[in-house]
């Protein structure tokens, strides 16, 4: 039995045999033809064939599939009927007596570079067009026969060097059940498609066409980016089960979307997402979030010459809080500096990018650039449940400056009669070390706490989270992380104020039962975990996790911590 | 000749899916139909040239159209950019 690694790109257990699309290569040489009337009608044949070809594939896609897709070749009928393609070919035939494959491939690669070179990802796809429709004409000029995936009525699982978009919309779910490609990444063209078909994909694989055989049976495991060929009984047993458990546990998880997130003792705890963008929405609420417990507005503020102005932060703003209907958004204040640089905001080269001027450090010391992000948060609050939340707090004077910079915006508006919420919670980001000590003093001033892991982590134990030298010190489970997580909730429940942590220790497996004997109140992680984090929280029971806390607190070491949980 | 200067509104720009309506609707004109965009001027029956322009939204173009059905081949420009929803003059 063999195996290939490569990347996973979209979930679940295919098992079937290989089908291999080949693309065949086809070269093209330069020759000199004497009969140039005779040639331009070589090509204009090819050309009707492929476009009968496209008929045919354009209505088998639209009935097998749906008309989106369907509509791709419809674009391909236009590029063949474009009078700027054909002309010039016909044109270089008869002017410079070629022959008809090198006219095609010389015209087309000119449109292929020009798109190609375009600064616009959009474009760049056209350039995948054009080059699918010259290949098709190219296969009938050369008399090579072309495969489709739409004629396959087997269930197969396809191995290809890639996918052309031509390929990847004519993948029925039916039959395809899966594909391994050997070049692409998790967010190229053809992995995006497998997850929205929901079919398990490896791609990345650099050698299943050179591996793989016709007929083959090939297992997918789109979890771990993993490829077995000809697998033995015990194998083939396994992964039958894993792909039966992988289905049970997805039903499950969609059961759970539209649910609230109980424990098995009855216990209700938030689950939330974290997102960089407006775009992020449509994610949470398939997901079935019930709050956006980190809203990363520094993406607003990439990627562009200048600062957003008030108003198009706003209207970002507003977006989510409406879109969230309701629901708790916990939006962080600007945290740019360090290691994360604006083209337009030119700050000094630090030696020790972490520790240096970034986050509330910076906006309090640009206050007229965090005043407009304060006000465009409070024009935003009447449209939703907007808390406010500011990063990188170290003392409780950064607190008191930053809050009164946010009332005294606050006052301004609604002196010029702008409305405001009266209900917007402002709290902090705990990943300094001094203030999860400090908690308790915070806790007396702050509507609440949410808990940065990954910062928390590598300040706790000084070691920078880039550097791959000391990774091993990202130790999220280590009792000294843990202790200083409890001195936080602890201090915040005194109060009567809530804490809730955005890093990704808070959708960890290892960690949720640990942060729910904590008492956490609010987990925030990508939204594609929610549901699992769901589905766990509701077979563990607070009660029993808080009874073991003690125990956990006093382990020496994170792999002490670990086996221990492992176990229960 | 007839010619006329339309803003496209669309928020993805003169993007695929209209464009390549645009064009299919005038392969069956006789005219010769252009569209100027920053001092490109491109074959308007032709979905390479209009896709090789990358109008974004905001921007105007020029659109032309000469020939013995110029006046029928403006109209149906106008009533296709407005249908697809990327002009609304």
């Amino acid at each position: 039995m063999n195996r290939i690694s490569g990347i996973a790109a979209s979930n679940g257990i295919a098992i079937a045999k290989a089908f291999r699309l080949e693309h065949p290569e086809l070269t093209v040489d330069k020759k000199n033809v004497a009969d140039t009337q005779a040639e331009i009608e070589r090509f204009q044949q090819a050309v009707n064939e492929s476009i009968a070809e496209l008929e045919v594939i354009k209505k088998r896609t639209a009935e097998e599939i749906s008309d989106k897709e369907a509509a791709i070749f419809g674009a391909h009928l236009l590029v063949l009927e474009d009078p700027e393609l054909i002309g010039p070919i016909t044109d270089k035939i008869n002017t410079d007596s070629v022959n008809a494959e090198f006219a095609l491939h010389e015209t087309s690669t000119m449109f292929v570079d020009m798109f190609e070179a375009m600064d616009n990802e959009y474009m760049k796809e056209r350039a995948a067009d054009v080059r699918d429709v010259t290949k098709r004409v190219l296969a009938h000029l050369l008399g090579v026969k072309i495969q489709n995936p739409s004629m396959i009525t087997d269930e197969v699982v396809v191995i290809a060097e890639d996918l052309t978009p031509s390929d990847t919309v004519q993948l029925n779910p039916k039959y395809i059940k899966g594909f391994i490609t050997d070049i692409g990444g998790r967010t190229s063209h053809s992995a995006i498609l497998a997850r929205t078909l929901e079919i398990p994909a490896v791609v990345g694989a650099k050698s299943a066409m050179s591996s793989i055989d016709n007929g083959t049976i090939v297992i997918i495991d789109g979890l771990e980016g993993e490829v077995l060929l000809d697998p033995d009984e015990a194998t083939l047993a396994e992964y039958k089960e894993k792909q039966q458990a992988f289905a049970g546990q997805k039903a499950e998880w969609a059961k759970l979307k539209n649910e609230a997130t109980v424990t098995k003792d009855g216990v209700a705890v938030e689950l939330g997402a974290n997102i960089g963008t407006p775009k992020d929405l449509v994610g949470v609420l398939d997901n079935g979030g019930e709050a956006i417990g980190l809203y990363r507005t520094e993406f607003l503020y990439m990627g562009r010459d200048e600062f957003p102005t008030e108003q198009e932060q706003t209207d970002a703003y507003a977006e989510v809080l409406q879109g969230m209907d309701g629901k708790p958004t916990v939006v962080r204040t600007l945290d740019i500096g360090g290691d994360k640089e604006l083209s337009y905001l030119k700050l000094p080269k630090e030696l020790n990018p972490f520790l240096g001027l970034r986050a509330i450090r910076l906006c309090l010391e640009m206050p007229d650039m965090f005043r407009t992000q304060l006000r465009a948060l409070l024009r935003a609050s009447v449209h939703g449940n907007l808390k406010i939340m500011f990063p990188m707090i170290a003392t409780l004077d950064e607190f008191r400056e930053a809050k009164a910079l946010l009332m005294e915006e606050k006052a301004k508006l609604e002196a010029e009669g702008i409305p405001v919420s009266d209900q917007i919670e402002v709290g902090i980001m705990v990943e300094i070390p001094s203030t999860a000590v400090m908690a308790d003093t915070f806790a007396k001033e702050v509507d609440f706490f949410s808990i940065g892991t990954n910062d928390l982590i590598q300040y706790a134990m000084a070691a920078d989270r880039m550097n791959e030298s000391v990774s091993y010190l990202y130790q999220p489970y280590n009792p000294a992380i843990l202790r200083l997580v409890k001195t936080v909730i602890d201090a915040s429940h005194k109060e009567g104020k809530w804490t809730g942590m955005c890093g990704e220790m808070a959708g960890d497996e290892i960690a949720i039962p640990i942060l729910l004997g904590l008492g956490l109140d609010e987990f925030s992680m990508s939204a594609s975990s929610i549901l699992k984090a769901r589905s766990q929280l509701s077979r563990l029971s607070k009660a029993d996790m808080e009874g073991h806390i003690e125990h956990i607190l006093g382990l020496s070491t994170s792999q002490e911590v670990e086996d221990y949980v492992k176990n229960l | 000749m007839v010619e006329k200067t339309f803003t496209i509104t669309d928020p993805a720009g003169m993007h695929a899916r209209p464009a390549s309506a645009l064009v299919g609707s005038l392969t069956k004109f006789q005219s010769d139909i252009t569209m100027e965009f920053k001092d490109k001027k491109v074959n308007l029956k032709s979905i390479l040239g209009v896709m090789s322009l990358g109008v974004p939204s905001g921007s105007q173009v020029q659109i032309a159209a000469d020939g013995a059905d110029e006046a029928e081949a403006m109209e149906t420009i106008e009533r296709v950019l407005k249908e697809q929803g990327i002009s609304n003059e």
